[in-house]
């Protein structure tokens, strides 16, 4: 899967799960790049069928829905939506 | 042409558009405006990717059926109005939101997983009417005749959007 990297502090290993068209995906991504972390974030709503079916898995394992944006905190911590408070006092100075 | 490459002109132009039907019909969208012509370029790329405009935050299956639900208005808007002041992609607000009376927070999916979906279309008992009464689910009108019509005078959702209701 085609995961585009933004270099920052290292918080750990960060994903975000986005649709190119969502606004809230833009502001979390906006967001993340405010804070300076470093993650990985993809848009699945770009990938080839069988990478999409893949994301939609690994969003519906650990969400147990289908939602963007989805942030994943080192396999374990996960944020579905635009909270900007939580990604805050997760990924914050 | 790519998908994705959307001229700022024909954003303006479905932004006006969808502005002024919100307005006519008792709707506002999202005064934020570089936010909400965003949601319209998305809603212009979904059209292009897959023949309609479905919701820019949910991701779209590509058969118009199976998406049908979440094409923008989507089946979702009035209860997210009702109660968190916005829709889920937050092209529209409430007229509480619109003034400052109330935040804009996070809307959580209310929209069922695709097997609960299926499993929702309703058995209707067989009527007494002279005619059925069709629902728009987008908009909630209501109108006794042979065949729901071909768009709702109230919404414009396409005929497709209506079901059965009695």
């Amino acid at each position: 899967m085609q995961w585009t990297h933004v270099e920052g502090k290292d918080r750990g290993k960060v994903r975000l799960y986005a649709l190119s068209t969502c606004g809230w995906c833009a502001k979390t991504k906006q967001l993340l790049m405010e804070l300076g972390v470093d993650f990985r974030y993809v848009y699945v709503d770009l990938l080839d069928a069988d990478e999409m079916a893949q994301a939609i898995d690994e969003v519906a394992q650990l969400t147990s829905q289908q939602a963007f944006p989805t942030i994943v905190i080192d396999d374990d911590r996960v944020i579905v939506g635009y909270r900007a408070d939580q990604i805050r006092e997760a990924l914050g100075p | 042409m790519n998908a994705e490459d959307v001229d700022q002109e024909a954003i303006e132009r479905l932004y006006e558009r969808l502005t002024r039907e919100a307005e006519e019909g008792g709707y506002h969208l999202n005064p934020d405006v570089p936010f909400t012509k965003n949601l319209v370029r998305g809603l212009i790329v979904n059209e292009r990717r897959y023949g309609y405009p479905s919701c820019p935050c949910r991701l779209a299956m590509g058969s118009r059926e199976r998406d049908r639900d979440i094409i923008c208005p989507c089946d979702y808007r009035d209860p997210d109005l009702d109660q968190y002041g916005a829709c889920y992609c937050a092209l529209y607000v409430s007229g509480a939101i619109l003034r400052g009376e109330r935040e804009l927070t996070p809307v959580p999916e209310r929209r069922p997983p695709m097997a609960e979906r299926r499993a929702q279309e309703p058995v209707l008992p067989a009527s007494s009417l002279p005619w059925p009464v069709w629902r728009c689910r987008v908009c909630g009108y209501l109108c006794a005749r042979t065949h729901p019509p071909e768009v709702c005078p109230i919404c414009r959702a396409t005929q497709d959007r209506f079901e059965r209701f009695l």
